[in-house]
């Protein structure tokens, strides 16, 4: 990774002086930094010197990055060079794979997600996430899909689901399409329905992050259109790092851009190059980046 | 002459060969549906003749017209209804724990002891309930039922594991995801996928054990008389143990009471697969596309 960025981001992660401020400002929250909402200036996540391992495999190594509060992060990169694995990390998803261990920090809100009092559940409920697969609870209707999370998290007021299922169903763009029909199954709609509808589901656990992991791979051009209206409306309210093999995607929706890559087979990923989308695009530092953007390779 | 069109010996050869295990394969499929049907429609003329009112009503008689068996199809219930209540939860709970938490050792010893049970002739669950319940508390429908339920346990097991690890991981991925526990995730989203799979198991063990009949002529020793209406304390009888005490009795009319009996426990058991065959039918498990 690029020396002059990683230091700079090693400085704002520890640094809460005022000099550093300014700066702090402009890697956090972009150029355009002066919105109502927002007050809080620190980054949403902090990931700080993160390695990761398969058993003993490294599939990721020292990866340093601050996630824009109110932002779209994109992540970028071939297949195979830990994207998926470095998202999972953020809510501790990896750990459903036997075997799979991180080293370093991830701070959600300055709390480290590792520390030895933290329960994976009540992290996952503030980091949610969108899976490449629509993968909806096939037992449940449209209704109780989305409702799922709060159902099933513990307490919740009868009376307020259907105001949740209404809202969160509208945010994720779905809500013309369902409302009618909220009792069938969730696995009735079809594919670009169905990832709206876990989009939806997601949105109604009210987590302050969503991870996204290529949502839209797997969908048609039309589907694909829909999401990525819903994600411009999403970023008003939630930190959202979407991992995608679409550029044009990338470019379109974000406003900061991550690339990972391998340099030699076997080597752990790296987060070779992260800064602002438009930067990453036009002029980046390093030549692998540019020649994935542009389609050189990968 | 054209490559395509010639009818040499060899192409002759292989078309007869082609004929003759064509033929051998029908006939040996008709071998074994044969004796199937043969036995179904046997035990249906030999046995409707003995279901009048008597049948269901009285109590075997040993001497005389024959009797009924109300005592077998009441002890049949009741036995297997026991044995199903004990056996269920804990084969239930097994197999969740083999699919869910079962690929390390433990699971690997686990799941060899249930296949193992799984061919343990009933007779030897017969007299290991014997040994444990009987010797102490005496013959009873209770200790029928434990061994009943020994036997259930490894077959819902075995089918539940299986049919729990069909269940997509992306449906434990989106529940995990969502900040809902581990246990809430086997419990309300995982196994209600599973549900019509493991409903179809326990039926298919139920079926299996209801015309189990070594592990009861031990256990709950089986009498023409009242059964015991405590299902903890005295003997009791089944409609599989009617048919070995009655079947082998002298009287023409006792023997045709066997066969009454016979034809009931067919068509409960064939009862019972159908029922899970519709279940197993109207849902099956699948993650969505």
């Amino acid at each position: 990774m690029d020396s002059d960025n990683i230091t700079r981001e090693k400085e704002l992660a520890r640094g809460r002086s005022d000099e550093q401020e300014p700066r702090r400002l402009r890697t956090a929250q972009g150029s355009t930094a002066n919105r109502a909402s927002e007050t809080r200036t620190e980054p949403a996540v902090t990931v700080e010197n993160l390695d990761m391992y398969y058993g003993s495999f490294k599939a990721l190594q020292d990866v340093n990055m601050l996630i824009g509060r109110n932002r779209v992060t994109a992540l970028i990169g071939p297949s195979g060079c830990g994207k998926s694995t470095f998202i999972r990390s953020i809510n501790r998803m990896h750990e459903i794979v036997p075997k799979a261990r991180v080293e370093g920090k991830v701070l959600l809100d300055g709390e480290d997600v590792y520390a030895s009092d933290v329960d994976p559940v009540r992290v996952r409920r503030k980091v949610g996430m969108v899976f490449q697969k629509p993968n909806p609870f096939p037992t449940m209707s449209i209704y109780d899909n989305v409702v799922a999370g709060i159902k099933l998290g513990g307490n919740h007021k009868k009376s307020e689901l259907d105001e949740v299922v209404e809202r969160t169903l509208r945010q994720a763009a779905l809500w013309d399409e369902v409302k009618d029909k909220l009792k069938q199954g969730g696995t009735s709609l079809s594919g670009g329905q169905q990832q709206r509808l876990c989009i939806a589901r997601t949105l109604a656990i009210e987590p302050e992050v969503i991870l996204m992991d290529e949502p839209a791979s797997a969908l048609d051009p039309v589907s694909t259109q829909k999401i990525e209206d819903a994600m411009e409306d999403l970023k008003k309210k939630y930190t959202v790092v979407i991992v995608t093999h679409n550029m044009q995607q990338a470019a379109r929706i974000s406003d900061y851009t991550g690339f990972f890559f391998i340099e030699n087979m076997g080597d752990p990923g790296r987060l070779w190059e992260f800064d602002e989308t438009s930067k990453m695009f036009s002029n980046p530092n390093r030549k692998e980046t540019e020649d994935y953007v542009t389609g050189r390779f990968g | 002459m054209s490559s395509l069109s010639g009818t040499s010996a060899f192409y002759r050869r292989r078309k007869l060969v082609d004929r003759l295990m064509t033929v051998l394969a029908y006939a040996c499929t008709a071998a074994a549906i044969i004796p199937l049907t043969w036995i179904v429609i046997y035990v249906i003329y030999r046995g409707l003749g003995a279901w009048d009112l008597a049948f269901f009503t009285e109590l075997p008689q040993l001497f005389g017209d024959g009797g009924g068996v109300r005592s077998g199809i009441v002890g049949t219930l009741v036995i297997v209804g026991l044995a199903t209540l004990m056996g269920v939860p804990v084969g239930i709970m097994a197999g969740i724990y083999l699919a869910e938490y079962g690929d390390n050792r433990l699971g690997g010893v686990i799941r060899f002891m249930a296949d193992t049970l799984t061919g343990v002739p009933s007779i030897v669950v017969g007299l290991f309930a014997f040994g444990v319940v009987v010797v102490n508390f005496g013959y009873s429908a209770f200790a029928g039922a434990v061994a009943l339920a020994v036997l259930m346990v490894p077959i819902i097991t075995r089918t539940t594991e299986e049919i729990i690890r069909l269940v997509p991981d992306s449906i434990r991925e989106a529940s995990l995801g969502l900040g809902v526990s581990r246990w809430k995730t086997i419990m309300r989203v995982v196994v209600p996928t599973a549900l019509s799979g493991i409903v179809t198991g326990v039926l298919l063990a139920v079926a299996r054990v209801a015309g189990e009949t070594a592990p009861l002529i031990l256990t709950i020793f089986g009498t023409n008389f009242p059964i015991s209406s405590n299902v903890f304390s005295g003997p009791s009888t089944t409609l599989s143990l009617q048919i070995f005490q009655l079947g082998g009795a002298p009287s023409p009319q006792v023997v045709e009471v066997a066969w009454g009996a016979a034809l009931l426990l067919v068509l409960m058991v064939l009862g019972i697969s159908l029922m899970a065959r519709l279940v197993f039918r109207g849902q099956s498990v699948s993650g969505g596309r």
